[in-house]
């Protein structure tokens, strides 16, 4: 008798902590048998939701905007040829040197084995594109009229990876040979030239040729619109005389944040001098930063008062309902299950709530695009409307925290007196 | 069979309660109460207002601790249970009834008579639904299983009440003045469903009544004056001078 009586009470208590299904059932008519509070308090959060989710997709638009504008014209890393720099002889213990330095004059240097850089590169999936060119300065000539311009030698499959000229192409085609060349607009302009006109190339030391202009591209930035001669890698080595070199490798990687932990990878893996974005942008950078704090303390903000929404909701119908506590106590409840009630309640209230705030958010994003004059278009990600349900369900959860204790510590023998 | 029938559901030894305790507020409600339940014993518990009688059943059915004293729930010692332990034991043995119905208006009366099994084992199975609608029905209240409870009238809530008590088969059913605010007429005809079911199923059944008509239907009464039993035996033979309540 003894026996099955402890093979029940074993039962009944495994029973007590598997199953979910009354918690459940009570957390949702606790919610619907207070319809108004339940509605007010969903609709509070989701505004404050909708709130996160704009502001996010706002500042996310706005940063790609501005990364993708820097960005679509840069390579993310550079890798040059270390620079030169004077050798000092040894200077013996105790002696004093006075010395006058001059800085050497830096010529074009080439990368000393740069085909097997390329190739080791190559090897890491996170570096979406490498591109080998060779860059130095020229004269481009069209009848009397010259300008200087930038000559940049580049392996056109490699260097789509870095910049896509054709996206960028004004008028022609995206052609660099032996004998085509593209160049800029602005330049195009300087000089009066269309496409499949002719201009001729001037390295100096005589080193000159005539190049047909296959096609006329737009960059935006004026410094490269003005400057920029593309032509095929060994054109413009034999006319910047550096037969099988190059100056510079161009990186792209996926992550564009992390381009600083990989240009000193890089540099400790290569030992040449590697340059990421951020070092040559830090202006850029610095705004970012600042935006994304700010975006950072807003959402920390709006999330807080979400929080203590929830919390003082809850808070207060615990006390509505403590006559009710107790007599699901009396009827056999445990203080685990009380908890879960009020837990549940509270992540119910979040899940609700930034359901419809992420409607709304959306609805926002929708109307921002659709606004007649504006810079850019915000795109809502699936998996930010994702994250900002999970992370409204489970501050709920955390907001129902206090109250939920606070009702499972309720002495049954006062609660149920409560009218 | 005879044995059962004297098998004890319900001991204390010596109970005390004291309420706030080492404090200036320190209120000693109950002394010394020993006293047994057998099964299928109706006992009506009387006294007078403040006399201690809520806080004694509150005790018995574990919804509040003693200070000190033991209290024994078929064979289980209930002093050092832990909180869990003491709600399983309670889910397991005791079904209550209080004065104001008490039930839980976001649900109906059936979902409330199926309350204490669904905290127990979840989703109700279809014998404990159909056991529920039964005990819906023998409490004359078929018409009404899927109503609101708080549509209900005044004694139609306490019969669901009875019947929830009773859902769970309880040894032990604890009924805190079930009928102190029915009129004449219905309080008789829900003290008559603790009578059939104290015969039927054979709990023992505890009433706190200030109804000297109810008291003296229970064969045994126990009467309480200041925390204290004043008198513990059969009905008929209680003392004129306490029947007052
Ligand atoms: N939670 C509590 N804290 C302090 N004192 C309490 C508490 N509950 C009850 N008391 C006191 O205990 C005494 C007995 O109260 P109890 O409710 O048990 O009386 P009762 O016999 O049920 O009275 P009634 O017939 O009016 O229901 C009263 O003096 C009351 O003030
Ligand atoms: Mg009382």
């Amino acid at each position: 008798m003894l026996f099955v009586n402890r093979l029940l009470n074993l039962r009944s208590l495994h029973n007590l902590h598997s199953s979910l299904w009354i918690e459940w059932r009570i957390a949702l008519r606790f919610l619907a048998d207070n319809p108004l509070q339940t509605l007010l308090i969903s609709v509070a959060i989701s505004v404050g939701a909708a709130v996160i989710v704009f502001i996010t997709a706002l500042m996310l638009g706005l940063q790609n905007n501005m990364i993708n504008k820097t960005l679509g014209t840069q390579a993310h890393i550079r890798i040059e040829a270390t620079q030169q720099h004077n050798i000092f002889s040894e200077i013996a213990e105790g002696r004093y040197v006075w010395a006058l330095e001059s800085p050497r004059a830096q010529r074009l240097q080439t990368i000393n084995n740069w085909q097997q850089v390329r190739d080791t590169l190559d090897k890491y999936p996170q570096l979406n594109a490498v591109s080998p060119l060779i860059s130095g300065p020229a004269f481009a000539q069209k009848g009397t009229a010259r300008s200087s311009v930038a000559l940049v030698g580049i392996d056109p499959k490699r260097y789509h990876g870095i910049i896509n000229l054709q996206e960028y192409l004004l008028e022609g085609e995206f052609s660099v040979t032996a004998s085509d060349v593209m160049i800029g607009s602005q330049l195009a302009e300087d000089l009066g030239l269309r496409t499949g006109d002719k201009l001729r190339l001037d390295a100096g030391d005589n080193r000159q040729s005539v190049m047909n202009v296959a096609g006329i591209f737009e960059l935006g930035v004026r410094e490269l619109d003005s400057r920029y001669v593309y032509t095929g890698l060994k054109q413009s080595q034999t006319l910047l005389n550096l037969p099988g070199g190059v100056t510079l490798i161009e990186i792209k990687i996926s992550d564009v944040f992390v381009a600083d932990y990989w240009a000193r990878r890089l540099q400790k893996l290569t030992g040449l001098y590697v340059q990421s974005w951020m070092d040559s942008n830090a202006q850029l950078l610095n705004g970012l930063q600042s935006q994304t704090m700010t975006t950072q303390i807003i959402r920390v903000f709006v999330a807080m008062s979400v929080i203590f929404g929830i919390a003082s909701v809850l808070a207060v119908s615990v006390v509505q309902r403590t006559r009710e506590i107790g007599i699901l106590r009396a009827m056999g409840s445990s203080q685990q299950q009380i908890l879960r009630v009020f837990l549940l309640q509270g992540g119910l209230l979040g899940l609700a709530g930034s359901l419809l705030g992420v409607l709304l958010g959306y609805l926002m994003v929708q109307g921002f695009n659709s606004a007649g004059q504006r810079l850019f278009e915000i795109v809502l990600e699936p998996s930010m409307l994702l994250s900002a349900i999970t992370i409204a369900t489970v501050a709920g959860v955390v907001a129902a925290m206090v109250p939920a204790r606070r009702a499972a510590k309720y002495d049954p023998a006062v609660a149920i007196r409560y009218v | 069979m005879s044995n059962q029938n004297q098998q004890v559901v319900l001991q204390l030894n010596k109970i005390n309660k004291i309420f706030n305790p080492n404090t200036p507020l320190a209120n000693h409600v109950l002394h010394d109460i020993s006293l047994q339940v057998s099964r299928g014993e109706l006992v009506a518990l009387v006294g007078t207002s403040g006399s201690g009688k809520s806080t004694l059943l509150n005790v018995m059915g574990l919804l509040d601790v003693s200070s000190s004293g033991e209290l024994y729930i078929q064979d289980h010692l209930t002093q050092g249970l832990s909180e869990q332990q003491r709600t399983q034991l309670r889910s397991e043995s005791i079904g209550f009834v209080f004065q104001f119905h008490h039930l839980i208006n976001a649900f109906s009366a059936l979902e409330n008579v199926l309350m204490p099994l669904m905290l127990r084992y979840g989703k109700p199975s279809k014998e404990q639904t159909e056991y529920a609608k039964y005990l819906l029905n023998e409490v004359g209240l078929s018409k009404f299983i899927y109503k609101p409870t708080n549509k209900l009238s005044g004694g139609q809530q306490q019969r669901v009440a009875i019947a929830r008590a009773l859902v769970s088969r309880p040894a032990l059913v604890l009924a805190d003045e079930p009928t102190g605010n029915l009129d004449t007429q219905t309080a008789d005809e829900v003290f008559n469903l603790f009578e059939r079911f104290n015969i039927e199923h054979q709990c023992a059944i505890v009433i706190v009544t200030h109804d000297p008509r109810l008291s003296a239907r229970c064969p045994r009464t126990i009467r309480l004056d200041d925390g204290r039993i004043v008198y513990d035996g059969a009905s008929v033979d209680l003392p004129t001078n306490f029947q007052a309540t």
